[in-house]
């Protein structure tokens, strides 16, 4: 090989091992192996050259072409990866940092219940259905068997706005409003706030109540214990005992008050059940026949049961929360607590 | 109803112990709330009798004592008690005897005298009483040296039973140990039934006037009673242990026949009565004056006794006072009526006046007692108080009296009710344990109740009185049979999980606060609604209905706000109510937030939340129901709001809710320190969209123009918007405003407006020219109709 070429190769060699990143590479590959690079000049100048040396002259300068391109190849890997590798190292976060954005808030634990208890009575085909809380006394009372003197109304200590007009004290006005538009079967259960005049740790002047009923040709107290069974074990999510107790309703009858062994303690009696081991959660019925008769459902032929229960009972004892009060204060030190 | 465990089993005593018993009664309905020992745990207390008393010689409020108990027994004993005398017996704690709470006696000395143990009150024993009251005062022929407990028997429960409205025959000794030999299989004996003979011939004439309300009137007149004996200790503490206290003889004897037998009676002062007894409904334009001294006005539905010349009682109710007993009082006329529950209901409830006998007569007293009671009250009281009984008159209007109407019951009816079928054996046995006179015939019976039940009147309620005595928990549970349809549902609604959930993940947490509010607070943040007013509110400040939910909202945030929490974001759906010509209850969807836009944290710098952050939210959950090309949102004026940052809602024109800013001085009056802002929105706008309906996109290149305008400041952003979406054909794919500035380089006054416009044809790609013409379009409409030109 000729002695200039060899100091070409040497001297691309050199200047390739000392470039320290890609652009500089890219230069002297440029420099050397360009359009108008040292050794595409030879190769052009090949012409110069007498005939017959310009097979091996030609021959030694491609050598010498693949030899830098190589070494360029070479050096662009090693390059390419310090590049890398200088990324990778530049790139390194704290990821124990907390994440950006606005952060969730939540649901109120009566929503978180009512949903609950929606969610349960669907699958088993109730419908849910909501009424007005300003009713007439008809609605409230006299059609719930309730007449102006009972002393049931007693029980129910009533906000007015007139005689004639006032804060619904249960759900069970929404029983007549649909059992008039509807024919059995139904399965029926109204969610909504309720209203009664009293206040302490245990009563709260607005409070929420679920009513449910079934009226069907064949329905019965068996099939209400059987319902409110299932029910409560499946919201409280334990093989619960169930009591059922005479009571009395105006709109049911029979009638029944329910209670559920204790969920804090297991039934061995404890400060929330009074040491009587059983919890009192909700009351409940075979309708009236006359509560029918004011619908106009036949009684001889249709029966049904009824159930309401209180909301904010069901919440205090799935959550442990033990003033009813904390409802409606909306801390949000209570609130953040809740999904 | 509360009374004593031994008074009871004197009637009916099965054997069963107390916790037995007391289950029994619950799983049959009469709910036991309470069973309380009738006295305090204390022991070594006996009868002294106390023989001397002496003052102490270095405290003139203590006196020094010589007690006896007894066998020459006597001890020293410094007593305080005002009404210790000599001769008075009274409980005596000896040393070493406990008191209650454990307490021990020991001699004590008390200023230089010891005091070899200690004379007690009622109330230091635990057997009711105030402080304060004095010694105990015990029967003169009490046994010195016997023990307390022993003497008083209170080895005793008392038991409360929570009588449910239809139960008013359980609301007596007699009515509970009814109910106790039906479950127990067990006869019942009360005291005898033993007319006391009459001694003279005086009576008091009696008028009925009314005798739908009062079909049965008896009465007995008694003279020569000596009213300052103090009643039978006996007595007293049957009352105690029934939670009632000892008032005098008359009233405690009266109110002993009402506990045992279920009458409430009443005695007058024979010599205070001017003619005949007439039991009428009042003129509406008398006035009585009531034992306990209130003035009541009568009203003409007001059922009262009389005498000839004025109102002596509200009947049923409670007696008149200037004719009622004194201790002077010689001759006395007794009351044993029956007044129909219809008559009494409600009357005692609005004089605000809840008595016993109201309690009783409302939920039916046996139309058949009034004789035994008389003659009940006539042999204790004679007994207690001496004097001579004329003969009873009894004046009753047979016709008048309640009707017990033979019921049938169906076996059929009774198995498909309960969903159990019970032995016909049981049923007869249980119908007779119940006093039901029945006759059974084919498949049914013919049930006539007793005259002490009020509240069997139809086939359900003889299934429910089965049912009970057999025990509820002898129906068997099944799960019931129903058709399996699908309830519908509509897709285009939003379900209110959905909405919640958007607020919740924006970092919102539900509240629920009262439907009634704080009149003031509502007038400050809704001035302009009619709100409406309880008759009764439980306080003032919940005193009206709201017609928004912002002062609820505005409230709780306050009280966070008291509480130290500097960023709150509260959402609430619920009624609102309002009264325009009709009454409208209407859902509502609100929110207010106050404090810094994002939780504090490292990434975003701090900024408090202003109105288009607030803005965002509402855009949020309008787009789960509707376009955001529906929904409009235009400067308003509220009294509440910020006049400048204040926005009504608008969907295709209609006004659907109002946000904003809440006005400074509102906000200083209610001293809250940070931005508060807020919006409402009717539930039903959110919730109601329709169904998505698929578009194939084009598969052209799209086209984007970016133009920056230069607009005086008064134009609203949207105007500007809405031109141009509307001036463009519909190859204008999508408009977005990316930039809004003000400051250097603008005009004073002027605004620039950034807007990106892409482009994109349905069937052709668009070409540059195309493009250029329709902006060229777009910004000589925008000169000419707001004189808005292109930033330079």
């Amino acid at each position: 090989m000729q002695d200039g070429l060899k100091k070409i190769v040497a001297d691309a060699e050199h200047a390739v091992g000392s470039v320290r990143d890609l652009a500089a590479l890219e230069q002297v590959r440029v420099k050397f192996l360009g359009k108008k690079g040292l050794l595409t000049l030879r190769l052009k100048e090949l012409h110069k050259l007498p005939a017959e040396k310009r097979p091996r002259a030609g021959e030694e300068i491609n050598q010498a072409k693949r030899t830098v391109q190589q070494a360029v190849e070479t050096r662009r890997l090693v390059l390419e990866s310090e590049r890398l590798e200088d990324k990778l190292v530049g790139g390194r976060i704290d990821v124990t940092l907390p994440g950006r954005g606005q952060r969730s808030g939540g649901l109120h634990p009566i929503t978180l219940t009512l949903e609950r208890i929606e969610a349960l009575f669907s699958k088993i085909g109730f419908e849910i259905v909501e009424g007005p809380e300003i009713e007439d006394d008809y609605h409230n009372f006299e059609a719930l068997n309730i007449p102006s003197h009972h002393p049931a109304r007693a029980m129910h200590d009533t906000f007015y706005f007139d005689d004639r007009t006032l804060l619904r004290t249960h759900t069970s006005p929404v029983q007549i409003r649909v059992m008039k538009e509807h024919r059995p079967p139904l399965r029926v259960i109204a969610p909504g706030r309720v209203y009664r005049r009293d206040s302490d740790v245990t009563h709260s002047p607005m409070f929420h109540q679920v009513e449910g009923y079934m009226v069907d040709r064949c329905v019965s107290f068996a099939d209400l214990k059987g319902v409110l069974e299932d029910f409560m074990r499946n919201y409280f999510e334990e093989d619960l005992k169930l009591r059922f107790r005479p009571s009395y309703f105006p709109f049911t009858e029979p009638s029944a008050e329910v209670d559920i062994q204790c969920v804090i303690c297991e039934g061995r009696g404890c400060r929330v059940c009074g040491e009587s081991g059983w919890l009192e959660v909700l009351g409940c019925g075979m309708i009236h026949p006359t509560v029918l008769d004011n619908v106009g459902i036949d009684n001889e032929v249709f029966t049904g049961f009824a159930f309401g229960m209180g909301v904010e009972r069901l919440s205090m004892l799935r959550y442990g929360i033990d003033d009813i009060r904390l409802f409606f204060e909306n801390d949000l030190r209570f609130l953040e607590q809740f999904g | 109803m509360q009374f004593s465990e031994h008074w009871l089993r004197e009637w009916v005593d099965p054997p069963v112990p107390t916790e037995t018993l007391v289950e029994q009664l619950t799983m049959a309905g009469l709910e036991v709330e309470s069973v309380r020992p009738v006295a305090a745990e204390f022991s070594g207390i006996v009868i002294a009798d106390v023989t001397e008393v002496h003052p102490h010689a270095e405290a003139d409020e203590l006196k020094v004592c010589q007690v006896s108990i007894g066998h020459g027994k006597t001890s020293t004993v410094v007593c305080a008690a005002p009404n210790v005398r000599v001769g008075m017996r009274a409980p005596f704690a000896d040393v070493g005897a406990t008191l209650p709470e454990g307490r021990r006696i020991t001699a004590v000395e008390i200023r230089g005298v010891e005091s070899q143990g200690m004379l007690c009150s009622a109330a230091e024993i635990g057997l009711g009483g105030d402080d304060g009251e004095g010694l105990m005062e015990l029967p003169a022929d009490a046994p010195l040296g016997k023990d307390l407990h022993e003497f008083l028997s209170l080895e005793d429960s008392s038991i409360e039973v929570a009588i449910t409205p239809n139960r008013g025959d359980c609301l007596s000794i007699a009515g509970i140990a009814r109910e106790v030999g039906v479950l127990n299989g067990c006869e019942v004996h009360g005291p005898p039934y033993e007319p006391v003979q009459d001694a003279i011939k005086d009576t008091q004439s009696i008028e009925i006037d009314a005798p739908e309300a009062c079909p049965r009137y008896v009465g007995r007149v008694i003279q020569g009673v000596n009213l300052s004996v103090c009643t039978p200790i006996w007595i007293c503490e049957r009352l105690r242990r029934s939670g009632l206290r000892s008032v005098n003889a008359v009233v405690d004897v009266t109110n002993y026949v009402m506990l045992e037998l279920g009458q409430p009676m009443h005695a007058f002062d024979l010599e205070k009565l001017h003619g005949a007894v007439h039991v009428r409904y009042s003129s509406g334009n008398e006035r009585l004056e009531s034992l306990d001294g209130q003035d009541i006005a009568l009203e003409s539905d007001t059922l009262v006794i009389a005498d000839e010349q004025r109102v002596l009682a509200l009947a049923g109710i409670i007696g008149g006072l200037d004719s009622g007993v004194s201790e002077a009082t010689q001759h006395i006329f007794l009351e044993s009526a029956f007044f129909t529950p219809r008559a009494i209901a409600g009357r005692a409830r609005r004089f605000g006046l809840h008595t016993d006998s109201s309690y009783r007569f409302e939920r039916g007293v046996d139309f058949e007692l009034q004789r035994r009671a008389v003659e009940r009250m006539t042999t204790l009281l004679v007994g207690i108080c001496g004097g001579e009984p004329g003969p009873v008159v009894d004046c009753c209007f047979k016709d008048n009296l309640p009707k017990r109407v033979p019921i049938t019951l169906r076996s059929a009816r009774l198995e498909r009710l309960v969903g159990l079928s019970i032995p016909d054996k049981t049923v007869n046995d249980v119908l007779a344990k119940l006093g039901m006179e029945f006759k059974r015939s084919k498949g049914a019976w013919k049930v006539t109740p007793p005259s002490f039940r009020f509240d069997v009147a139809i086939e359900a309620d003889l299934i429910e009185e089965v049912v009970r005595v057999q025990g509820y928990d002898t129906i068997p549970s099944r799960i019931p049979q129903g058709g399996l349809k699908i309830q519908g549902s509509r897709e285009s609604q939003v379900p209110l999980s959905n909405i919640r959930q958007t607020l919740v993940d924006r970092g919102y947490h539900e509240a629920i606060t009262y439907s009634f509010v704080d009149p003031k607070l509502q007038a400050l943040l809704a001035p302009n609604d009619h709100a409406i007013p309880l008759v009764n509110p439980i306080a003032s400040d919940m005193s009206v209905m709201r017609t928004s939910l912002w002062p609820g909202l505005v409230q709780a945030l306050m009280y966070n706000q008291k509480r130290q929490q500097v960023r709150v974001r509260l959402f609430e759906c619920g009624l609102v109510f309002r009264r325009g010509a009709e009454l409208e209850q209407e859902n509502m969807l609100a929110g207010a937030i106050s404090g810094a836009a994002y939780a504090e944290q490292w990434g975003i710098p701090a900024r408090p939340a202003d109105f288009y952050d607030l803005k965002g939210d509402v855009e949020a959950l309008l787009r789960l129901a509707s376009d955001p090309g529906e929904v409009d949102f235009r400067p308003v004026d509220h009294p509440a709001l910020h006049p400048g940052q204040a926005a009504g809602i608008f969907r295709q024109g209609r006004r659907v809710g109002l946000m904003g800013s809440l006005h400074p001085t509102i906000a200083r009056d209610l001293e809250i320190s940070q931005t508060v802002l807020v919006y409402e929105l009717q539930l039903c706008e959110v919730m109601q969209g329709r169904l998505s309906r698929f578009i194939q996109p084009s598969k052209y290149p799209s086209i984007r123009r970016d133009i920056a305008l230069v607009v005086d400041k008064a134009v609203p952003a949207t105007d500007v918007l809405n031109f141009v979406a509307k001036s463009a054909t519909d190859v204008l794919k999508h408009l977005q405003l990316f930039d809004v500035y003000e400051g250097e380089g603008i005009d004073p006054g002027k605004k620039s407006l950034a807007l990106g416009l892409t482009f994109q044809g349905s069937s052709s790609t668009l070409i540059d020219g195309e493009v250029d013409a329709i902006v060229e379009g777009i910004l000589t409409g925008l000169k000419k109709e707001f004189g808005i030109t292109l930033r330079e």
